[in-house]
This record gives structure tokens, sequence and C-alpha cells, in this order.
């Protein structure tokens, strides 16, 4: 049953990345769907970012107790669980959860009410043109926001741990720029880009195959945000497992 | 002209089309009525191919479309015209985006080009100057011409329609009954309309065709429909007592 899915999964993407009827169309989608994944979603980020910053740093700091340990070292857990771990993967759930139950209604929606039969009469690919535009959208966005949420983690974990007092300022500069590998951050761009895929393609499969009315829409949606969330935590563990 | 030759369609055990063989010529409309369930929209989708037949084949205009690949079945695609039972607009988009869609996909004309052809089709619907509305500032009537606009934007040279008269009072319904017809008289378009309308039927039934049970059971005109001593036909034709009621008045 489940390679009897994945097939189909597969057979959409084939469709997907058929070649576009009017690149400018396409364009112009793509464009619109970077507006709706990543201005749509900085506000919900930005917020998410500073919070798991500055609880990682007060968190760090309250599990610190021995005097052996240099304070500094804040900030350098707060710098590699954010780029690691907390940044593109919490983020990614938090999309799943936005990005990916609305992917999944606006194409279940199209379909129940017979607007994808309409573009394929057309003879317009209809996955193509309604998934890809999303795809290329969300794996544009995605890392960018990742980015901005290590920014703003950072940031966060930077304000909680001086206003506290758990860790001073020059610390946290300190443990942040000492024995920094950049290779982390390569890791979590590649983890961005693995998850904007899941989120994107795994959500519009869900919508796309929608078959009913209203509830099937909803359950669509339910779907897409529960195995977009198994498959981005299952990569996780492959990729920390692959590359680091 | 469309050819529909023995097509049978299942879905899991239960048969729903067997064996239908039909003949669709161009500037005629026909209608394809039958009580729910007797496989009236599963036909018209096999036609279109948004189902697969199981067996059989259909032809437009001599070009075998169960066979084609995707490629293939894009050029046909593209002299169809649609109108959906519930007019299947893109509620994202403009009257106008709606109608422009299609040339904006398939053609290389400009802008002002496709506003005239837009405008053409919307003044042909008795739309004129509705271009910027969202399809939910329509009614269920305006929705169904906007969805006819849409579909003979592209000069289609078939044209279906399924049950374009549902969700519609009398009046709107007939508007559009008379709508398709002038337009298929018009542009000798081959048009297949689906529905169980009696209205419709004896409004603008040229050619009829009725489904009992995945089968077609009867094929003829308005005139002959109430002559018949088909009797599965004449329990669909004579269900209300409105039919009678009209005959016995004639």
């Amino acid at each position: 049953m489940v390679f009897h899915y994945f097939g189909k999964y597969i057979l959409l993407l084939q469709a997907v990345f058929r070649k576009p009827e009017k690149y400018s169309i396409y364009k112009n989608e793509i464009f619109r769907e970077m507006v709706s994944i990543g201005l749509g979603s900085l506000g919900i980020i930005s917020i998410i970012s500073v919070f798991i910053g500055a609880v990682t740093t007060v968190q760090t700091a309250f599990q610190l107790t021995s005097d052996l340990i240099p304070k500094s070292i804040i900030g350098g857990i707060t710098r590699d669980s954010t780029i690691l771990e907390l940044s593109p993967t919490i983020c990614s759930l938090v999309l799943a959860g936005k990005v990916g139950s609305s992917i999944a209604s606006q194409i279940g929606t199209m379909r129940v009410t017979e607007q994808i039969d309409a573009l394929e009469i057309m003879g317009i690919n209809a996955p193509g043109y309604l998934i890809l535009p999303k795809l290329l959208g969300g794996i544009i966005m995605i890392p960018m926001l990742v980015i901005v949420a290590i920014a703003l983690s950072i940031t966060g974990g930077y304000l909680a741990g001086t206003a506290s007092g758990a860790v001073s300022a020059a610390e946290f500069i300190q443990g942040l720029t000492t024995d920094f590998i950049p290779f982390t951050l390569a890791v979590a761009m590649i983890k961005a880009l693995v998850f904007a895929f899941i989120i994107t393609t795994v959500s519009a499969y869900q919508g796309y195959y929608t078959d009913g009315g209203a509830i099937e829409v909803g359950n669509s949606s339910t779907k897409a945000v529960v195995i977009s969330c198994i498959a981005i935590l299952i990569s996780d563990y492959v990729i920390a497992q692959l590359l680091l | 002209m469309i050819e529909v030759k023995d097509i049978f369609k299942k879905f899991g055990d239960n048969e729903v089309l067997k064996g239908i063989t039909a003949d669709f010529k161009p500037g005629v409309t026909t209608l394809i009525i039958g009580s729910s369930g007797s496989g009236k929209t599963t036909l018209m989708k096999n036609m279109v191919g948004l189902h697969e037949p199981n067996g059989g084949k259909v032809f437009y205009d001599g070009r075998d479309f169960t066979s084609m690949d995707t490629k293939e079945r894009i050029d046909i695609r593209k002299e169809i015209g649609m109108l959906f039972q519930g007019s299947a607009l893109f509620d994202s988009m403009t009257v106008e985006k709606n109608i422009r869609f299609p040339l904006d996909m398939f053609t290389d004309q400009g802008i002002g080009e496709k506003t005239d052809r837009v405008n053409d089709v919307l003044e042909r619907v008795n739309l004129a100057g509705k271009n910027k509305l969202f399809p939910a500032e329509l009614s269920g009537g305006m929705m169904k011409r906007v969805g006819i606009a849409r579909a003979i934007a592209m000069r289609p040279k078939y044209l279906f329609c399924d049950e374009p008269n549902s969700g519609l009072d009398p009046k709107s319904s007939i508007m559009i009954d008379e709508l398709v017809s002038e337009i298929t008289n018009e542009y000798e378009i081959t048009t297949v309309i689906v529905t169980h309308d009696m209205n419709s039927v004896m409004g603008i039934g040229e050619h009829i065709l009725f489904l009992h049970q995945g089968q077609k059971w009867w094929e003829g005109s308005k005139d002959e429909i109430t002559s018949t001593d088909n009797k599965e036909l004449n329990e669909f034709v004579f269900a209300t007592q409105l039919m009678e009621t009209l005959l016995k008045k004639k």
C-alpha cells in the first residue's frame, strides 16, 4: 500500500517537472508563491525564532552549574543548536503547518470544485501549473526564512542571556565566535532545502488527490501536515547521520 | 464530429458504461439524458479524457483520442471547451482573467487583442462590462455564462456541458440552453450536453441519447421522445406530471 502511494507521488512529481506551457506565466506564479510563502511566514518565523534562541540560552545557562565551565560556552551552544537543529527543523515544522495546510487545502478545493479538471480540459499540465511554482517558491524562500531564523534566534539568545544576567555580552559574543565551523551552516541550508521540498510536494500531493467535498479537503490538509512533519523528522535524522 | 465506439468503464467491480457507441455531429446539440447513476457524466468524462475507458475508442474528426500520448491529447484539448456543473471558474481570478487564461497560455496575441476577444465573448453571453468582478460576486447563472464565455474563448470545435442548468432558476436555465444552442449553430460546434432537465430536452434537444444502466437505451430527437414506446424512457420523461400536462395542452 505504501508503495502504491509512493508510486503515485513519484508520477505526480514527474508531471510537475514537465515542460511549462508558457514560462512567463509560470514566472509570475513563482513570484506570487515566493511572496505568499516567504513574506507570509516571516512574522510567525520571527517570533518563534527569537523565543527559541532566548529559551535555549536561559536553559543552557541553568544547566551549567560548574564553575569550571566558562560562561562563553552558552553562546557556542546557542549558536550550534540554533544553526544545526532548532532553526531549520522547528521552522520547517511550523511551516509544514502554515504553508503545507494552505497548499493542500488550496489545491484540494480546486480539485473538488473541478477547477483542476478545467485546467486539464484546456490542455494545461495541471500538476506543473499548480505545484511547480509552489515548489520553487518554497525551495527559494524557506532557506531564506531559515537564515533569518538563525539570525533572530542568536539575537534572542543574546538579549535573554544578557538581560537575565546569565551571561555577559562579551562572554556570549566570545562563545559565538569561538570554534565556529562554517559547514554547520551548509548542513542547515541542505536541511532547509530538503524540508522545503517535502513540505510543498507532500502537501500538494495530498491536495491533488483529494476526492469528495469540504470534509475531505480538511482531511487532506490535516494529512499533509502530519505526513510532512513525520517526513521532516525522518529526513532530519538521515541528513544528520550522513553529513555530521 | 465525435465518434464513440463501444466504450466500457468500470470502477472496481461496478461496470458503469457497458459498450456505448454513438456519433455526435457538428452544428448539432446532442443531449445525453438518463436518471442518476446511468453513466451520463462518466461517458462525457471518458470522451474528454478525464477518465480512461477500460475498452473502446473515442475519435475526434477521425483522430483516435484514446490512443494518443499526452502531447497529442493536449493539441486536441485546445479544440475543446467545457462548461462544468459548478462552472469551475478560478476563484482567485477576475472574470476577465478567467476568460483570458487559455489565451494567455496558448496564444501569442497582444494584450489588446486578448482583451478584445474577452469583451467579444462577454458580450456574446450578455455579460458585457463584468470584466473586473470575481466569481464570488456573480450569481449562479452569471457564473455559468462566464463558464461558457471561457469555454468558447479559444473558438473550440467541440463543446461539452455537464449539467449546465443545475441549480438555476427556470428563466436562467432557458437562457443558458438557448445560448449554448445558438453558439452551436453559429460556430458549427459539436456540442454535447449532459442533463436530466426535460425542459432542456424539449427546448434544444436536436439529438438525444438516453442512457439506462450504462447502456445506450434510446436515440432520437425531441419530436420522437414523447411518442416512443420505450418503457424506461417513458418512465424517465414522464416522471413528473408536468410533461404529461404539457403534452395534453398541446
